[in-house]
């Protein structure tokens, strides 16, 4: 059997009958619905705006507003339908990188709260705070030599 | 060679033994699916009752062996082994779900595959004269697979249309040296199958050639043809590895799609239940056969089947290392009568 | 009342392009999740020492600081503000103290959050 099918044969196969995922549909709904949760993020920021908050404090705020709109849509199992309708267009987003912090950490938590929640909380969005972090020190440490 | 044997994989069991009773539990989404009237128990909801996911697998694992035991009145005692395996690191559902059931007990894994493995090998005991009565039950569930195989349930994350849905349930059967039948005639124990596929969302193109190569050594070594069987049923293969595994079979000379399906497109409505490719899991092919196969075999509408449950034999750590994914399927073969 | 609604436009289009993008990812190359948030939160921070990304902010407003690209604008910006202040300790310090709202904000929400409520399976 297999004799008959090199391992390239065979991928190059799979991939021409596999089931495409529906790309223009996935992209539509991204878009609407990420630019509406940018929407929700902007109502914020222009409501703060009109508290007369300052320019340093508003964008701090407005992070804080979000994340937990994320991690409380998170919690009453609303985000990950959202997630499913949506995709990138809710992972994208800040509200997506609190829910990438409270699901796992929901979901270990029957491993318990110092192994379980604070270990795996960051499972799925530390490397997005290492390789964040770490972009922030190469891009200052460039641009202390450049300046 | 031992004469039991044929051709390179195969065994012929000179005393088929007779599967006596079958007992299938499942979760509530399987229990909404085509299969629904011929699962023993549909629970509620998917933690039933217990703290976490991985202890409901183990209750679904206990409770099935209670009803097998009742469905035969058999005592724990009279069973002389339970061979049983799940998906989760160290079958920690067999393990745990079965430490009270006092009968001697090996625990396997063969991924998805592992009902197949389990039976196949109580056969063997028993034929071989070394027990009377074994238990075979495999289980899965949906969340503690998502939790260990993919993320977290609460994670907004689509799935590609290749994805399969780990199937609740637990199922298994009790296998024994004396019955009427159904029994198992022979057993193709399989040979690992690995093509190179390394996405781990397209499991049934991965198990497919697995499958494939198992039907092919048991037609070969028995001298038996599709035509053969009134069915023959793979494990989790899902609509893209049914037809992979059939044109891969067509394209040696045996077309099986008159006589074909799978437990993965059987076990779930697709239109309506969107489990994409089918269902998979140890609990898939486990619940398919001791609901709907066996019944439909003691009612006399199935006479012969060969059953070939599938295995895709990865961990995420193989996964995450970039390994490619390693199948496996064993083929029980089971008739009504044993004439031949 | 023009430029409110333009603003939102704005963020509209900017957020949903880059959300898009983030989705033919996905379906094109197969990467996972956090691979994108890794690349997006890095390209943020790239485009922004390139001075790219202080005129899609200009233009698209919460649509371009709410995705993650956007956290990587606010780390690389830090960094700088905070090198023009200290010199080279501020590439150490920047990033971090002006992300310090979201990042403290995700672990107190996520912690809380998990403690209060449990997942439910999907069906």
């Amino acid at each position: 059997m297999q004799k008959n099918f090199t391992k390239e044969d065979y991928r190059k196969y799979v991939e021409q009958i596999s089931p495409k995922s529906k790309v223009l549909r996935n992209v539509v709904r991204a878009f609407i619905i990420g630019g509406l949760i940018c929407i929700v993020g902007q109502f914020i920021t222009n409501l703060l705006t009109a508290l007369g908050l300052k320019k340093d404090e508003l964008s701090s705020i407005t992070t804080i507003i979000m994340i937990f709109l994320g991690a409380i849509l998170t919690g009453l199992n609303i985000y990950d339908e959202l997630g499913r309708y949506a995709g990138a267009g809710s992972i994208v987003p800040i509200t997506g990188f609190a829910n990438s912090i409270v699901s796992p950490a929901m979901e270990f938590k029957s491993e318990g709260y110092v192994t379980g929640v604070g270990a795996k909380m960051f499972v799925i969005a530390g490397p997005v705070i290492v390789y964040g972090v770490a972009a922030s020190v190469v891009v200052g440490i460039l641009y202390y030599l450049i300046k | 060679m031992s004469d039991k044997r044929l051709g390179t994989q195969t065994i012929k069991l000179e005393n088929p033994p007779s599967i006596v009773a079958t007992a299938s539990i499942v979760g509530p989404k399987e229990g909404q699916g085509p299969l629904k009237l011929y699962f023993d128990e549909i629970i509620e909801d998917e933690l039933w009752g217990e703290k976490s996911w991985e202890k409901a697998e183990s209750k679904l694992m206990r409770e099935t062996l209670a009803k097998i035991l009742s469905k035969a009145g058999k005592s724990p005692g009279e069973i002389n082994y339970i061979i049983a395996g799940d998906l989760l690191n160290q079958c920690i559902a067999a393990n745990f779900g079965l430490r009270e059931s006092e009968i001697p007990f090996l625990g396997i894994f063969g991924a998805c595959s592992t009902i197949g493995e389990a039976m196949g090998i109580g056969a063997m005991l028993i034929d071989g004269g070394f027990a009377d009565h074994v238990v075979s039950i495999t289980s899965s569930h949906f969340c503690s697979a998502e939790k260990q195989f993919r993320f977290p349930l609460e994670l907004g994350s689509q799935r590609p249309p290749t994805a399969q849905w780990t199937v609740t349930g637990a199922g298994g059967v009790l296998l024994s040296k004396q019955g009427t039948g159904p029994y198992i005639t022979h057993v193709t124990i399989g040979k690992i199958v690995d093509l190179g596929i390394k996405d781990s969302n397209n499991m049934g193109a991965a198990m497919a050639p697995a499958a494939a190569d198992t039907i092919l050594r048991h037609f070969k070594d028995t001298g038996l043809s599709p035509d053969s069987y009134d069915l023959i049923l793979t494990g989790d293969l899902g609509s893209l590895g049914k037809r992979i595994c059939a044109e891969m079979l067509e394209a040696q000379g045996y077309p099986i799609l008159d006589h074909y399906n799978d437990c993965g497109l059987m076990i779930f409505d697709r239109e309506k239940q969107d489990p994409h490719s089918g269902g998979s899991g140890c609990g898939c092919s486990a619940t398919a056969f001791a609901g709907f196969v066996y019944a439909e075999m003691t009612k006399g509408s199935l006479k012969n089947v060969l059953f070939v449950p599938t295995g895709a034999l990865l961990s995420p750590t193989s996964t995450q290392q970039g390994e490619s994914i390693p199948c496996i399927a064993h083929a029980v073969s089971i008739s009504t009568s044993i004439s031949s | 009342m023009q430029s409110t609604f333009m603003t939102y436009l704005g963020a509209f289009i900017v957020g949903g392009t880059l959300c898009a993008a983030g989705q033919v990812l996905i379906d094109k190359t197969k990467l996972t999740v956090a691979r994108i948030l890794v690349i997006f939160v890095t390209a943020g921070a790239v485009l922004t020492a390139l001075g790219v990304y202080q005129k899609i902010v200009d233009i698209g407003g919460a649509g371009a600081t709410i995705p993650l690209t956007g956290f990587g604008y606010s780390l690389a910006r830090g960094a700088f503000r905070d090198v023009d202040q200290y010199g080279l300790l501020g590439a150490f310090t920047g990033g971090v103290k002006a992300t310090a709202a979201g990042i403290t904000a995700a672990i107190f929400f996520g912690y809380t959050i998990s403690v209060a409520f449990t997942p439910k399976a999907k069906r």
